[in-house]
């Protein structure tokens, strides 16, 4: 996967700096910017001078972004990135050549663009999907243009550089995916068998991670290490619980008992009331939402696990998780997902949920991240 | 006759697709398709109705909070549940938030481009758009200064030879009547709106936790703790930053969105005699007291257009007919169900994919077709102005007025694409005055000491008779949101949303009645043909939300999905 940047850039005199200076950012703001990325990598600030280095140098990739069954929840995410000006110019520095929601052109001139831009760049493009893949009946759930999802999918992950799946539904599938999947729903890795994809799950996922991914990608000419899920370490290598706010008051036993309880106005422990964060890898408590401002345990609602997969079918909102250890901060998201989900699994609608446990233990054709 | 195609329409949310044919230059009939499907509510049989506002707030992304306040309302409804008068202040201050956001967003993300030509605003003098956006509000980034860095910015992005999003549009169509001015100033409001945005929906993130996809929704009341002494609840802190937030997002609307409105309107009054559709429309009212729940913006129905006659709505009027859609009846098709009774059995019956061409005369969508009383309904901030202004709610009133006022036109040019486009800027308008007062009465609240968000009784799924339905109404962004539902045995039974681009973007009934989009479709004049201009401005003045309009459910627990190629 991992391949020299030039390579994958096309040619080109662009430079990220001279673009950021012809629309009025200063170096100041654009290295606040390198810092921002580079802390939400979790890379060490002395990092800071090599991205920026690498967003100077860096040639200007064209990206199409393909929403199949989605919500466009994920890009109403992106249009909240926490890193706004310069933010939105990194992603606008990829040339957005194809997104049906924000794009000028419509009908056949819409998809005209995207033609010639998975065949002038064809194998240097980024792609990033975001909805699932319907798989059922010849792929007749999803069409644009005429054409199904899947064939749209094949086509332009099938010869992008990089495909970012972005939230559940791209990830693994989501909501559409849950019992009974009545459309054969999937995500990126199982509709288009060899591309290469790095996962970015969460309903919605954080714009912050995405942007993060960009540029880790424009970086260093490779994605970021994963874990068994295909979701970057740096903003799934932890649990929820792990770096909670409220974590103390777990480990003392106090908790929220009750909507609206004395306990819950003092932001105590919301374990009790279905909190999915010891089952759950992701950095919201440390990334947050909408520039910093919250994220659901902050706001008292307990996490719901979005970014896990098969959340859906394994994680009632408000049903406790069985058997949760005070300490476990070593343990792989792998071991310890699977094992919680098994647990809920068991006291909630067991045919469906082992159902969908089981789409992850039959042998597939595709090739999961890191399973192979 | 010449068949136009317009297949991915583009800047909605969804997946949208128009059929029409054209003759002598107008179009002749049109046929509205949605080509994606995922059958959510069918996925939500069997599960706890406590968690199906999380469920159903996946319908869409977009008008991210509606399905969450329809679907509470609908189980609050079934459970005979009455929340705390805090929760429903703090969803009255989400929902009117969210319609300001999102109507903005349409008009300067999704819109304004059907309008304005961006590459016309390089040509501008920034010293005359200065002058222009001046002598009509005292915005203060409408300065020569600022336009002139816009425009340098636009140049150095042209110049690149790389249009990204803008690349391969209609400009320089002639349809495209905006002078180079117009369409700099808009052009720098597209980009300014974008950072307004973000900062004005941070009050879902203080109240909701984040946006898009709100976290604190809770069936009977919501999650968020008020506490003035807590740094862990609504506090003090975080009631002044929505207070500032909610100005600005007023600011925003009463300085820029609604003078660009009517300055723009004024160059395109001929579309005040196109689009005009169905002529009838419903709105299901809005902003309950949290005392008497009665509603701020009513609920009514107005039929051809009759603004003297402002019909009740009896929700057992609703049904909806699957003729043209790709679903089975076991009863047989031909006649309208009610939500509560409705039945989905998917059964696509269309082209096989890759296609150039639906099939039109039979099934050709995955819309079903709502209709009230055997009529298709227009829904949105239209009907819901005109139903307002029909029942005599006397800020929707003024503001009418104003607006028509200003436009030099009567009320029967409401009736229009233009009508419907001038009417999201009234409702944003309508609910950037109100939505302050919700958070005065929250405040007053708390002064008092109530600190109560959540109705207890009957959390546990234990205190629940063992069978109940209910159903839960919601103004959306895009208009009449209507929930059902049915409990037994603690698990939902079945569930239906009919949401408001289901009435918008229906295909035909039994009947042959053509639906909304359709219809206001029929008579569009096309300069272009190869370049749908027209047809987008029209469909855009909807603002379709196709992902919401799609959806199933199933009493029967049978297989869901056969299928017949044609």
């Amino acid at each position: 996967m991992s391949r020299p940047q030039e390579d994958v850039m096309p040619s080109g005199r662009f430079s990220v700096a001279r673009l950021l200076e012809e629309r009025g950012v200063s170096r100041r703001e654009f290295l606040a910017f390198c810092s921002a990325v580079t802390a939400a990598m979790a890379l060490p600030a002395t990092m800071v001078p090599k991205v920026a280095h690498a967003l100077d140098k860096v040639q200007r990739p064209p990206l199409v972004w393909m929403e199949f069954q989605d919500c466009c929840g994920d890009t109403e995410a992106l249009l909240r990135s926490a890193n706004p000006t310069v933010g939105e110019l990194v992603l606008d520095i990829l040339s957005i050549d194809y997104h049906e929601t924000i794009m000028a052109a419509a009908g056949h001139q819409a998809e005209a663009t995207l033609e010639k831009t998975i065949t002038d760049y064809k194998g240097k493009y980024l792609c990033i999907v975001e909805g699932s893949i319907p798989m059922k009946d010849g792929g007749v759930y999803g069409c644009v243009g005429g054409k199904s999802h899947l064939d749209r999918a094949r086509q332009v992950c099938g010869s992008a550089a990089a495909t970012i799946a972005v939230g559940t539904c791209a990830a693994f599938g989501g909501i559409a995916a849950a019992v009974p999947n009545p459309t054969g729903a999937v995500g990126v890795t199982r509709a288009v068998p060899g591309a290469t994809v790095v996962n970015l799950p969460g309903c919605p996922c954080n714009a912050d991670n995405l942007t993060a991914v960009v540029v880790h990608y424009l970086t260093f000419g490779k994605l970021p290490a994963m874990d068994g899920h295909g979701r970057p370490l740096f903003a799934y290598g932890k649990r929820i619980h792990d770096n909670c706010e409220r974590r103390p008051h777990f480990d003392a036993g106090q908790y929220v008992e009750h909507w609206g309880d004395d306990a819950h106005r003092k932001g105590f422990c919301l374990y009790k009331m279905g909190c999915k964060g010891p089952a759950t890898f992701h950095n919201c408590p440390t990334q947050r939402f909408n520039e910093k401002v919250s994220w659901p345990v902050a706001s008292g609602h307990g996490c719901v696990g979005c970014s896990e997969p098969q959340f859906w079918d394994t994680s009632p909102l408000y049903r406790r998780l069985p058997n949760v250890p005070g300490f476990g901060i070593e343990q792989s998201a792998d071991k310890i997902g699977l094992g919680f989900a098994a647990g809920v699994a068991g006291a909630f609608a067991i045919h469906g949920a082992m159902n969908a446990l089981r789409k992850d233990k039959e042998p597939t054709d595709d090739h999961q991240q890191g399973e192979d | 006759m010449a068949r136009i195609v317009v297949d991915p329409i583009t800047r909605i949310e969804g997946h949208l697709r128009i059929e029409a044919e054209l003759e002598n230059g107008k179009i002749k009939d049109a046929w509205s398709s949605s080509t994606m499907y995922r059958g959510i509510e069918k996925i939500l049989k069997g599960r706890d109705p406590r968690d199906a506002w999380y469920w159903t707030q996946r319908f869409c992304g977009v008008c991210t909070t509606v399905h969450s306040i329809a679907s509470i309302r609908a189980v609050e409804n079934a459970l005979k549940i009455k929340v705390p008068p805090n929760a429903e202040l703090i969803r009255n201050i989400i929902i009117g938030i969210q319609n300001v956001q999102d109507h903005v967003i349409h008009f300067y993300h999704l819109h304004a481009l059907d309008w304005v030509d961006i590459t016309s605003a390089l040509t501008a003098d920034p010293v005359k758009t200065s002058a222009l956006a001046a002598s009509l509000s005292d915005w203060p980034n409408n300065s020569a200064t600022h336009f002139k860095a816009v425009q340098e910015k636009l140049k150095a992005f042209v110049g690149t030879g790389r249009l990204g999003p803008f690349a391969n549009a209609y400009w320089g169509h002639p349809a495209y009547k905006l002078p180079p001015e117009a369409n700099l100033m808009a052009t720098a409001h597209y980009l300014e709106a974008l950072e307004w945005q973000k900062e004005v929906i941070k009050i879902h993130a203080i109240l909701g936790s984040k946006n898009p996809h709100p976290q604190t929704f809770l069936v009977g009341g919501m999650s968020l703790p008020i506490d003035p002494d807590s740094q862990n609840a609504l506090n003090a802190d975080k009631l002044i930053t929505i207070k500032r937030l909610l100005a600005k997002a007023q600011d925003f609307v009463e300085k820029v969105y609604i003078p660009d409105l009517l300055a723009i309107a004024g160059f395109y009054k001929e579309w005040a005699a196109i689009g005009g559709g169905v002529g009838n429309y419903m709105s299901f009212g809005e902003f309950p007291d949290p005392l008497t729940g009665s509603l701020w913006m009513p609920a009514g129905a107005i039929m051809n257009k009759d603004l003297s006659k402002l019909l009740a709505v009896d929700q057992q009027k609703i049904g909806e007919y699957v003729d043209h859609s790709w679903y089975d009846y076991s009863g047989g098709q031909g006649k309208g169900l009610h939500p509560w009774e409705g039945e989905t059995e998917a059964n696509y019956t269309g082209p096989k994919p890759p296609y150039q061409h639906l099939d039109v005369e039979k099934k050709y969508s995955w819309v079903k077709a709502p209709r009230y009383d055997e009529a298709p309904m227009e829904v949105g901030p239209l009907a819901r102005i005109l139903v307002a202004y029909a029942g005599g709610q006397k800020e929707a009133r003024a503001a009418v007025d104003m607006v028509l006022a200003k436009l030099g036109v009567g009320p029967a040019a409401l009736f229009s694409t233009l009508g419907r486009t001038a009417a999201r800027g009234i409702d944003a308008l309508l609910m950037a005055r109100q939505t302050p007062v919700y958070l005065e009465q929250l405040i007053d609240n708390i002064a008092k000491g109530d600190y109560r968000i959540h109705n207890n009784e009957k959390w546990d799924p234990a205190e629940w008779p063992a069978e109940v339905s209910g159903y839960g109404w919601h103004e959306a962004p895009r208009g009449a949101l209507g929930h059902w539902i049915k409990i037994k045995d603690q698990k939902i039974a079945s569930y239906q949303a009919v949401v408001p681009s289901t009435w918008n973007a229906s295909p035909r009934d039994a009947r042959g009645q053509r639906g909304p989009y359709e219809s206001a479709l029929v008579g569009t004049p096309m300069a272009k043909p190869d370049q749908p201009l027209e047809i987008l401005r029209t469909v855009h003045s909807f603002d379709p939300c196709l992902a919401c309009a799609v959806h199933v459910s199933d009493t029967t627990g049978n297989e869901l999905v056969r299928i017949k190629v044609s």
